[in-house]
């Protein structure tokens, strides 16, 4: 108790600020691409895209409020939601890129999560969009907690 | 640093972003749909096609439909709104794209009722009662058949029809004639072969007052 009562006396540094921004910025960008790839192209998300969205979209709301006045606990309510985020991100990854084979299942209209439905640049996919994503706001938000601490 | 102004100029980043782009995509869209649209236009129709109207009317509007859709059920009054409108100015050319689970045979009855031209009666009974047979998105063909004994249908004749290669054959054709065209959703709507592409009530209204305004 006394001593997250004394971090919150630390003076907010800019940088961790920007930090933070950066997780909002990326999760907010996240979010607007896999909204504009479903609803603007009217590419279906398959079950696993789905699971990704869920710990992608909160995470928005939650830097957003950890930014105004810098909350550095952030951390704590922010990282498991991108470590889950993240987890799903790789076992989609490894099921896109055939490395894990998608469950024999009956053929159904749902969408598949090993096809590939997007691809730019030819090599840049939905599901490495995403591991990349979360991997940016693990990362940031472990340097910014390094940075409280020194 | 002023952080209120760092976000605002974010937001208004992305927003636009995503603004500039979804114009971009839906524009590049619409000239693809119109294109496509344009190198189809001999298979919009077909000589089995259910038509309404006056065979000389200068508008031609082509539907895809599925007597399970409700929106289809919904356009249907819109539909005859718009001819009662233009009297003798618009011809509806309505084309099988059966999508729900069960309509497949649904349409061979409404194509049998064609052959007995009762095609418009059984269409008009089959969405006024769509509720009793297509449950849950599922249509369930022998719940029409039940519908189908308050009609003047020859319910024997139809039932010998619905079965037949002919009629099979000519949904089949009105399917990949759909795929062709990139109809993947019902009511898929051509005016003059040009495609409805933003979806609703006031667009199609526009587009069919846009041609006859031509035509006329």
């Amino acid at each position: 108790m006394s001593d997250s009562e004394n971090r919150q006396l630390l003076t907010p540094t800019d940088t961790e600020w920007l930090l933070i921004f950066t997780c909002w910025l990326i999760a907010a960008a996240g979010t607007l691409g896999s909204l504009f790839f479903s609803e603007v192209m009217g590419l279906k998300p398959c079950v696993l895209c789905w699971y990704q969205r869920i710990f992608m979209y909160p995470l928005v709301v939650i830097f957003l409020v950890g930014l105004f006045p810098l909350d550095r606990s952030v951390f704590r309510y922010a990282l498991p939601i991108a470590i889950i985020g993240w987890c799903f991100a790789v076992y989609h990854y490894l099921v896109y890129s055939g490395y894990i084979p998608e469950n024999l299942q009956p053929c159904s209209e749902d969408v598949s999560c090993a096809e590939i439905n997007l691809e730019m640049l030819g090599f840049i996919t939905i599901p490495m969009m995403s591991i990349l994503s979360y991997t940016a706001i693990i990362l940031l938000l472990f340097i910014s907690r390094r940075r409280t601490y020194l | 640093m002023k952080k209120l102004s760092f976000l605002s100029a974010a937001i208004i980043l992305l927003v636009s972003i995503f603004a500039v782009a979804t114009y971009f995509y839906n524009k590049q869209k619409a000239n693809d749909a119109n294109a496509n649209a344009q190198k189809n236009d001999s298979i919009l129709e077909r000589s089995h096609s259910p038509t309404i109207g006056d065979k000389n009317a200068k508008v031609t509007i082509v539907e895809f439909f599925d007597p399970a859709c409700e929106t289809c059920k919904a356009f249907s009054p819109f539909l005859k709104q718009a001819m009662a409108a233009h009297p003798g100015k618009i011809r509806l050319v309505m084309r099988y794209l059966p999508l729900h689970q069960g309509s497949d045979e649904v349409v061979k009855i409404l194509q049998a009722a064609h052959q007995q031209n009762k095609f418009w009666e059984v269409l008009d009974d089959a969405y006024v009662s769509q509720s009793s047979w297509a449950i849950h998105h599922v249509a369930q063909p022998q719940l029409f058949w039940k519908m189908l004994a308050d009609t003047q249908l020859d319910i024997e004749k139809t039932k010998l029809d619905a079965r037949s290669t002919a009629i099979a054959q000519q949904i089949q054709q009105d399917i990949s004639d759909a795929r062709q065209l990139n109809v993947t959703k019902t009511p898929g709507f051509f005016v003059n072969g040009k495609p409805l592409i933003n979806f609703g009530y006031q667009p199609l209204k526009e587009l069919i007052e846009t041609e006859i305004r031509n035509k006329y």
